[in-house]
């Protein structure tokens, strides 16, 4: 009878917690609270990679399509070159001469004029010259009064009375360009639509085919180099193993310069090794060996610095290997070579994936190496990058150059994850 | 009671005197030798006789792109900038640095001849103030060369004559004007011979005819190694890098002085400094670039003085104690057959014919 009398409380409504509220209320606000303390706690990291890395880099990819100093320069010229058509062979009328020289004369006060310079003459050789001298004159006009400019332009400089002229200004007149792409594989922005570039003007998509196929050629040597030393530092007693790993380490306690500029004292024509190559005869004096400045140079000398970075992960995913697996494989009948292909190196394969990630991301943007030891074959697209930030100050360029890099190594990646999974990647 | 005062009073001055003379300035240049030359003939003197500290950035190679960084994010930390003057056209047409009078802004000579005289031709743009006169020339390994030493720049082309590599800069820049100058077009016309489109092939086709004997340096201390280790019979370099290598490290090195070309490094004044920055910047420049300060930059380093009254006071190398006149750019013995880089070609042409130099050493 007491079975009768005992009811179970009657569920009508949502299970409840201690307190009365609903049980996956109070549960979604306990989940609530962990995720904010956890944001909080990483906050600090957050905000510090959001303004030092995001922000900065985003706006420095944005710089690859922004083009407002054309229209914030001249902005009535740009208007009044809407109407006018660059195919027609003819030049502007007055109006937009009028216009140019109102605009110019604000510019030069602003000292604006000859940024514009510099910017159009990335497109077209001399126009930085033509805006700075014709500014110096432009500067002395009334933008009223001494109308009409259209004789007084070409007076100033002939190129005024060119189609050529106007015709880049107005290509390159938009807010937001693709023009800086264009450019990056070898092509340009015209009148009549993109077009590729004089055959002896390209030279980027080369680059870009070098670096991804050097870089993956320095990988696999990476592998091959890494991992028979990862295996002999996974399978000794740990202090031979440790010695060995610290010698790994240890190029990462030297600098990058020193290490580099080792090898050109190693490899040059009058370097150790072609020096013992002639003393032994085996080469004669006067037909060295080429081995530094050229790819072979980038791809020993990178081969050498990111070694560490291929050895390390391998090392740790070996370490975990239990060695009775392969001693199972030996005695249910395999060879050396089939325990070793069948069943230690498919359990390695995460820590060959690592290693080969890191090396290969790593190479595909290192410029120093290849600009100290690459001579002219055996630069990257990042030592073009570089020029352009700091040389040519083509930022647009850079910008774009860097943004197909970007997207080429993550295009690489998610094929990687496809093909190899990214779960099958282990550091350790 | 009024001693107290006065003592007070005086106590206060000296104080705020004291933290005006605290100061500092960042001041940039190239590094090395440069540096040392100028921390030791402008540098030093002017602490001693204002109390300002200088901080030195070795960063004039990167100097225009991150002047521009610097202006973008509106925090400009540097006060007075060494640049060459094609990067203080450049930044002048960017408005990254600020125009200056040289006849009130800068000493007159010691005779009274205004900076603006005194300078002359080599006030290539309103932003810079050149500080000295360098030239870009050739090296030679004196014991690789056989009987007959170059002595003509077209010794460079003629590998048959001087087996063996020679070094260049991995730029368009002089070799350009190099490689016409050897194909025998006159000195006067080569660089309207350049603008055209034939002109430039013309000089890729010479600078081919050596393509697989040149080793490309992108640093200025990489020729005079290569001669060091004899990688290279001859290289281009700045004439300082070649002074270092032949007297102060005595390698079997000489110079080829033919066709050198000259070329400017001075100061610029960044804009965007605070009023009392810049009338602290506008302070040292009037100290540093006086005749006599120009004059004893040379006792350190072998680049000739930007102005003509700084040349009769060039004497003795303060280490080595040799006459350093003789090995000034500018001396007539060197300065027989000169080439002056034409800033105004180069600011137009630099980005065009750069590509096509690099899409030709890539080939």
């Amino acid at each position: 009878m007491a079975d009768a009398t005992y009811s179970a409380p009657v569920q009508s409504g949502p299970m409840l917690a201690a307190d009365g509220t609903p049980l996956k209320q109070s549960l979604a606000r306990s989940l609530r609270n962990q995720k904010l303390r956890a944001l909080a706690l990483i906050a600090p990291l957050l905000i510090f990679v959001l303004f030092s890395f995001v922000i900065p880099i985003g706006n420095m990819l944005f710089k690859s399509v922004e083009n407002d100093i054309v229209s914030n320069t001249l902005p009535r010229t740009v208007i009044a070159l809407q109407d006018w058509d660059a195919q027609s062979g003819e030049l502007p009328d007055e109006p937009l001469y009028a216009a140019f020289v109102a605009d110019m004369v604000e510019a030069v006060a602003a000292k604006q004029h000859t940024r514009l310079g510099t910017r159009l003459n990335y497109e077209q050789t001399g126009m930085s010259s033509l805006f700075r001298k014709s500014g110096r004159q432009i500067r002395r006009l009334e933008p009223v009064e001494d109308a009409p400019f259209k004789d007084k332009l070409i007076d100033i400089d002939e190129d005024w009375g060119k189609v050529e002229t106007w015709s880049v200004i107005k290509t390159h007149s938009v807010r937001i360009t693709n023009g800086y792409f264009l450019n990056a594989v070898d092509m340009q922005r015209t009148p009549e639509g993109a077009q590729a570039q004089p055959e002896d003007r390209q030279i980027l998509v080369k680059l870009f085919v070098r670096t991804l196929i050097m870089s993956l050629a320095i990988t696999a040597s990476c592998i091959l180099l890494g991992y028979p030393i990862a295996w002999i530092i996974a399978n000794n007693p740990a202090r031979i193993g440790n010695l060995l790993l610290i010698l790994v380490l240890l190029p990462f306690w030297t600098s990058l310069l020193v290490r580099t500029s080792a090898w050109i004292v190693m490899l040059q024509q009058q370097g150790v090794v072609n020096e013992i190559l002639v003393w032994l005869n085996v080469v004669a004096d006067d037909a060295r060996l080429v081995m530094i400045r050229n790819e072979i140079g980038t791809i020993v000398a990178m081969t050498h610095i990111l070694l560490p970075f291929m050895i390390l992960p391998m090392y740790s995913v070996m370490q975990t290997i239990n060695p009775s697996y392969l001693r199972a494989a030996k005695s249910l009948g395999a060879t050396n070579f089939t325990a070793f292909w069948r069943v230690y190196f498919p359990l390695t394969v995460p820590g060959i994936g690592a290693g080969s990630i890191l090396v290969f991301i790593l190479a595909i943007g290192y410029y120093i190496t290849p600009e100290i030891v690459g001579g002219t074959s055996g630069i990257f697209i990042s030592n073009r990058i570089a020029f352009h930030i700091s040389s040519s100050l083509n930022w647009g360029l850079a910008a774009a150059l860097a943004s197909i890099l970007l997207a080429a190594v993550l295009i690489l990646y998610w094929a990687y994850d496809k093909i190899v999974g990214i779960d099958n990647v282990k550091l350790g | 009671m009024k001693m107290t005062k006065t003592l007070l009073a005086s106590t206060a001055l000296a104080a705020i005197a004291g933290g005006a003379m605290a100061q500092e300035m960042t001041i940039v240049s190239w590094g090395g030798a440069y540096s040392k030359s100028q921390l030791r003939a402008y540098h030093e003197p002017y602490t001693a006789k204002t109390g300002v500290t200088i901080i030195n950035d070795d960063s004039s190679a990167e100097a225009v792109a991150k002047l521009r960084a610097m202006n973008e994010a509106g925090n400009v930390t540097w006060d007075v900038v060494d640049v060459v003057a094609a990067d203080a056209i450049r930044l002048c047409d960017e408005g990254l640095a600020m125009e200056i009078d040289p006849d009130t802004q800068l000493a007159a000579a010691p005779d009274g001849t205004p900076a603006s005289e005194d300078f002359g031709d080599l006030l290539v743009s309103p932003c810079f103030i050149p500080q000295i006169v360098y030239s870009t020339t050739f090296g030679y390994r004196t014991d690789l060369v056989g009987a007959t030493p170059p002595t003509d720049v077209c010794a460079v082309f003629d590998t048959e004559t001087y087996p063996g590599k020679r070094s260049l800069e991995k730029r368009p820049i002089n070799n350009m004007e190099w490689a016409l100058i050897c194909d025998g077009v006159a000195k006067d016309d080569v660089y309207s011979v350049l603008e055209t489109e034939e002109g430039q092939n013309q000089a890729l086709a010479k600078l081919d005819t050596i393509r697989d004997d040149v080793i490309w340096w992108s640093a200025g201390a990489d020729t005079p190694q290569l001669l060091a280790d004899g990688e290279v019979v001859m290289g281009s370099t700045y004439n300082g890098r070649l002074f270092s290598v032949i007297e102060e490290q005595d390698q079997p090195v000489a110079m080829l002085w033919d066709a050198q070309v000259f070329d400017l490094d001075g100061w610029i004044i960044p804009t965007g400094l605070s009023e009392e920055r810049q009338a602290q910047a506008l302070d040292y420049i009037m100290f540093a670039t006086d005749t006599q300060r120009l004059a004893d930059q040379a006792k350190y380093i072998s680049y000739g003085p930007a102005r003509a009254s700084s040349a009769p006071l060039v004497g003795q190398h303060a280490d080595l104690g040799i006459d350093m006149a003789p090995h000034m750019p500018t001396d007539p013995e060197n300065a027989k057959n000169t080439f002056l880089y034409n800033y105004e070609f180069w600011a137009d042409y630099r980005d065009d014919i750069d590509a096509k130099f690099q899409a030709w050493l890539a080939q």
